[in-house]
């Protein structure tokens, strides 16, 4: 196979040449990695990639296949994790000047779990630090581009996991998604995104941003292989509290089951968004993603989630409120970047001063704000009280209909620098963060296009740990769209 | 509405960020936005409803009392900017005068 139909293969197909012996996962590892090198330097969705720790990995995967072992479920394929997903052994600064250079000691239960399978890391994908950011532009170290339009965002936080998908720089990316910043970058950058039911994945080695939202997921050019890659991630993690002793899902077995009697929400707050306009390409994208549904049999109907207006509110108290707790190791002692300072309470102001850039000071600003004893109750408690609601919106149009259908943000990848102020760029998030604040599984998938060529990307909203619904969803509204669109890099497809 | 500069520099205080004046002039107008984007939850009736913490109602799981390998003192100490004595380096807690 050649360079490019290695690195245009999904993550099933590799697998299953790679199993085959048709091809080496040396070879497949190699091809990307050759890829990564001709291409991402116009891109920026890579921070550090690690190509002798990479053909380390594959020869192994080919030695083991050699020796008539099994290499697992997901052999040979490569994968780009977001730098705030801990790796040992290799670099890893959450997209912050503050961990620069700092090399875990441990490794995160999500990678051991995909390395176990057979998966070979790459290296690490980029994304605004602390995965604090809706666009990619509170990266640290080096911007990263839309590979549609490298004058766009590719959203955020994930930017660099959905960049890297589909600018073919890797067969699957790790993302985290806490208020929607594995959905969001999907979206848009064409590609398939899921957030899990929150506890399904381990945080084990997810830096943590908002403890109560944060989740580690899958991005891939199809829904069956970011399927593939839960099963493999999921499952209950002694090293995390807070996972679920579920079971990993068999999404794999129910995929091609379709949606024959499955009843589609469609809540009218998100096509009648309270700020702002949605986008009429978007709703047009969305709506046509319903149809193809109903043509494979679903029905639609009509919900309500009432308190959707208040999920920024609630967000942006909750959030900040968590990360000013979460961010408070990093205090220059122990590991990453220290100032010069004279005496300790200096040494924790400098250091962090220096360290953090301006929307990680201004979240853990707010969150110190409203965790304060006059505010705590006014804030941070009625937030949760709201949060609660929000949940209960959700449980109940979950009695209505089986799975939501929503757009995943008011616009397509919009230009970057145009978000000029902090707030401007929280409106954004209005689709995607109450999923996040109610711990539902959320599953991003292309559905079509603007008239510029942008992709459009539509998510599905599940019951808790119903991610199967999701994808038998996601797989239909994936087929009606036809052959993968898959934007030109440089001059080369 | 902005906030006034002492109620920010006391929650940079509380975040231990030290900040310049232009900082600080800027997360005046910056925080208030914030904190008028968030001031809608003042508007939704939650008489009764608790507070929710976890997505899905867990009980939090304790494990067994076994002894299990912890990171090595060199492992610890690996990234440390400043190491004494098999231990983290850091700048006097007090200063001379006896005041911290």
């Amino acid at each position: 196979m050649s360079t490019d139909e290695l690195t245009q293969a999904t993550a099933v197909e590799l697998v299953r040449r790679v199993r085959g012996r048709e091809v080496s996962a040396r070879e497949v590892t190699q091809a990307f990695l050759d890829r990564i090198t001709a291409h991402d330097g116009a891109i920026g969705a890579y921070l550090r990639i690690t190509p002798a720790l990479a053909c380390a990995q594959a020869d192994a995967v080919d030695a083991a296949i050699a020796r008539g072992d099994d290499p697992g479920p997901l052999a040979g394929v490569p994968v780009g994790v977001k730098d705030v997903i801990v790796t040992e052994g290799v670099e890893t600064t959450a997209g912050s000047k503050i961990l620069a250079g700092w090399v875990p000691p441990y490794q995160s239960t999500a990678v051991a779990r995909l390395r176990a399978a057979g998966a070979i890391v790459l290296g690490k994908t980029n994304c605004d630090e602390f995965a604090m950011g809706s666009s990619n532009e509170h990266a640290a170290y080096r911007p990263c581009r839309n590979p549609w339009d490298l004058a766009r965002v590719p959203g955020g936080s994930s930017g660099g996991s959905a960049a890297a998908i589909a600018a073919g720089f890797a067969a699957l990316t790790l993302g985290t998604d806490t208020g929607g910043s594995i959905r969001q970058p999907a979206g848009f950058c064409g590609v398939v995104g899921l957030k899990p039911t929150y506890g399904r994945i381990s945080r084990w080695g997810a830096i943590a941003f908002a403890s109560s939202l944060d989740q580690i997921g899958p991005l891939a050019a199809t829904v069956a292989d970011a399927a593939l890659a839960l099963e493999v991630m999921a499952g209950l993690d002694p090293h995390d509290a807070t996972s679920l002793d579920a079971p990993a899902p068999a999404l794999g077995a129910t995929l091609d089951l379709g949606v024959a009697g499955l009843r589609i929400g469609l809540p009218r707050e998100y096509f009648a968004p309270e700020h702002g306009a949605l986008d009429a390409e978007i709703a047009a994208a969305v709506r046509a993603a319903g149809d193809a549904l109903v043509a494979a049999g679903a029905t639609l109907v009509d919900v309500s989630l009432p308190h959707t207006r208040y999920a920024g509110p609630a967000y942006y108290v909750i959030a900040p409120a968590e990360a000013a707790s979460n961010l408070a190791r990093y205090d220059g002692v122990r590991f990453g970047h220290r100032a010069a300072a004279r005496d300790l309470d200096d040494l924790y102001a400098r250091t962090r001063a220096e360290g953090f850039g301006a929307e990680v000071k201004r979240r853990v600003m707010i969150g110190n704000h409203v965790l304060r004893a006059g505010s705590y109750d006014a804030y941070y408690r009625k937030a949760q009280q709201v949060r609660a609601l929000i949940r209960r919106d959700f449980d109940r149009a979950f009695e209505t209909c089986d799975a939501i259908l929503a757009p995943i943000a008011p616009t397509a990848a919009f230009p970057i620098g145009s978000r000029a102020t902090p707030v401007e760029m929280y409106l954004g998030d209005v689709f995607t963060l109450a999923c996040n604040l109610a711990g539902l599984p959320g599953l991003a998938v292309p559905c079509g296009a603007t008239a510029g060529g942008l992709p459009i990307g539509a998510q599905l909203l599940g019951r808790p740990l119903d991610e199967a619904t999701l994808c038998r969803a996601g797989a239909v509204i994936e087929r009606a769209q036809g052959p993968r669109r898959r934007p030109t890099l440089g001059g080369a497809a | 509405m902005r906030l006034d500069r002492d109620e920010v520099i006391a929650i940079a205080h509380l975040a231990r960020l030290a900040l310049t004046d232009d900082e600080v002039e800027g997360l005046r107008d910056e925080l208030a936005a914030i904190l008028d984007h968030v001031a809608a939850l003042a508007e939704v009736d939650t008489t009764g409803v608790e507070p929710m913490t976890h997505a899905i109602p867990i009980t939090l799981r304790l494990r067994d009392d076994v002894v299990a390998a912890p990171l090595s003192v060199e492992q610890a100490l690996a990234d440390a900017p400043a190491t004494r004595a098999g231990g983290f380096e850091v700048p006097a807690i007090l200063r001379g005068d006896g005041t911290s």
